[in-house]
């Protein structure tokens, strides 16, 4: 199954970790990551600018409203993501713990939708469905 | 206490449950490892390491689960190969020889393994689990249970056997590598390749058991086929320079990209012609050709499994059934049949053949395989020249194959579609 570790920290943190060397935040996420990559879980993720440079699309009205900086709500701030397979919800939550961060910060820990789990009577499926009907000369075997 | 406090307990034991076996997946493959090296015989490292697990269990739901629970297990572990040893002298067993040589070098308030060390340790922890010396199906239950963390009762699921009989197979093991005095190293450069073979064979054998289920139900085991991707991506990682370990990689994610598209709703297979390539993840496509351009970075050629996984990356990239480069397909597939001939290459060629130049071409070429008689009993022989035949217009011949195919294939889902293809002649 595929977890997403979706961290987020308030600005104070991200502030408090500006005093600490920036490359001993970069060795210790970089030991976290080959872990992960050296037990074969790792299937992704990145890590995101200060929210300061983005910007949020509202749709509370029509047309979307479209304002700078974080949304103005917001006490913790997305920061970045993993993508890990695991067996368990628990394996990833034990990964999780594993991350080097520290107070302020959290990571939340959700299982992706596979593709087998949604609406088979969606319209969309349904199509393929017909689409097959009329594709049926197979002769490989998947 | 109330009912409902009853079952919170019992729903607060059943997560500490979880939580310890996670850290046993995540850690035990380098506890029993470490172990191995230390005792010098990977049955007595295993059970150690069980024995350790035992005490997690025990204690873990009460303390917690300490921040280096890898060390935590490890001290463990080594705590009771020594208490072992004092027993054994105390009896003036004949282990008490061993049992010095470990005191002497067992701290056990150490890190729980050396950093520099543990890569090889585990590299020869792979090479032991898949040891010629083994049956494959001992290769296979020890690989997954001592390598991927799993436990017998995983493992026994996973290939529909009982319990007892994936315990009897690692008891076996066991036993074997110590009558054998299999030692824990890594392979000397004459042995290396055929070694790394092996490894590499018993991985894609687990992928393959989930991935076309040969027995049962189930056309696909999606779990098993994980768990075999997950062990590649650690070997490849273990020996990074080494092409085909990468292309083993690439191999699997290319065909578990299709996972989502194999089946129908009711679980009949799907071929691959006919899925619906909207269904196959994208995202894993480009991890396997990631791990394809690793392979060939290596600047060492490509071999069976790079060119298995050229040949599925054409599928994975082909945006219509209609779009497949079956040209380039015949190529591989020929280059295929030189470095490693075998007639299940041959009939897959002649189905590539059949796709770039016409049915009557590939017809030859299976029924020289039908001739040769290798694949006397492979159901897909059959299937292959039912549909070659079917697309000459000889509808009795190929109804024949069809029903000869079905009777072959242990799996019902097959069988059903096989007979639903010589109805529909």
């Amino acid at each position: 199954m595929r977890y997403m570790l979706i961290m987020r920290s308030t600005s104070e943190a991200q502030t408090a970790a500006k005093d600490i060397p920036f490359d001993d935040i970069i060795n210790a996420m970089g030991e976290y990551n080959e872990s992960l990559i050296k037990a074969g879980v790792l299937l992704g993720g990145e890590g995101l600018t200060d929210a300061k440079e983005g910007l949020v699309v509202d749709f509370a009205s029509t047309p979307p409203v479209v304002t700078d900086g974080p949304y103005a709500e917001a006490k913790e701030l997305f920061s970045g993501f993993w993508i890990l397979e695991t067996s368990t919800k628990e394996e990833a939550a034990e990964w999780a713990r594993r991350c080097p961060l520290g107070p302020g910060s959290t990571l939340e820990v959700r299982r992706i939708i596979e593709a087998s789990e949604f609406d088979q009577d969606n319209e969309h499926i349904k199509r393929e469905v017909a689409w097959r009907a009329e594709n049926e000369q197979g002769v490989v075997a998947g | 206490m109330t009912a409902e406090t009853g079952s919170g307990a019992a729903e607060n034991a059943g997560r500490s449950r979880r939580a310890v076996e996670a850290v046993w997946r995540i850690e035990s493959a380098r506890i029993v490892a470490t172990l191995t090296r230390i005792v010098g015989d990977l049955g007595l490292a295993e059970d150690l390491a069980q024995e350790a697990l035992v005490d997690a269990l025990a204690q873990w739901p009460k303390s917690g689960v300490p921040r280096n629970a890898g060390a935590w297990l490890t001290a463990v572990a080594k705590r009771k190969a020594i208490d072992g040893w004092r027993r054994a002298e105390r009896r003036g067993q004949r282990y008490a020889a061993m049992g010095h040589d470990l005191a002497s070098r067992v701290d056990p308030d150490a890190p729980p393994w050396d950093p520099n060390q543990i890569d090889d340790d585990l590299l020869r922890l792979v090479f032991i689990s898949c040891h010629p010396v083994l049956s494959r199906e001992a290769q296979v239950a020890l690989t997954l249970r001592v390598v991927g963390g799993l436990t017998s009762e995983e493992v026994a699921r996973a290939f529909l056997v009982p319990t007892a009989t994936v315990q009897q197979r690692i008891v076996r093991a066991k036993k074997t590598l110590s009558a054998a005095k299999v030692p824990f190293e890594v392979p000397d450069r004459s042995e290396y390749p055929e070694r790394l073979s092996s490894v590499f064979g018993v991985l894609y054998l687990i992928f393959n058991e989930g991935y076309a289920a040969t027995a049962g139900d189930d056309w696909m085991r999606p779990e098993l086929c994980h768990e075999a991707l997950r062990l590649a991506r650690q070997v490849a990682e273990l020996v990074p320079r080494e092409p085909e370990a990468h292309a083993l990689v690439a191999l699997m994610e290319l065909q578990a990209s299709r996972f989502g598209a194999r089946t129908t709703r009711t679980g009949e297979p799907i071929l691959l012609l006919d899925q619906n390539r909207a269904k196959w993840d994208r995202a894993q496509i480009v991890r396997g050709q990631k791990a394809l351009v690793r392979a060939d970075a290596t600047g060492r050629g490509r071999g069976s499994y790079g060119l298995q996984a050229a040949i599925a990356e054409c599928h994975a990239t082909a945006p219509t059934a209609g779009d497949t480069d079956w040209g380039r397909i015949v190529l591989l597939y020929e280059a295929l049949g030189r470095l490693a001939p075998s007639p299940v290459v041959e009939l897959n060629r002649a189905v590539a053949v059949s796709m770039a130049v016409g049915p009557a071409s590939a017809l030859r070429i299976v029924d020289q395989l039908v001739d040769a008689g290798d694949l006397a009993g492979y159901h897909l022989l059959p299937s292959v020249r039912g549909e070659l035949l079917a697309r000459l217009g000889r509808k009795k011949e190929a109804r024949r194959e069809f029903e000869r195919a079905a009777r072959l294939t242990g799996n019902e889902r097959e069988r059903s579609v096989l007979l639903a293809k010589s109805a529909a002649l």
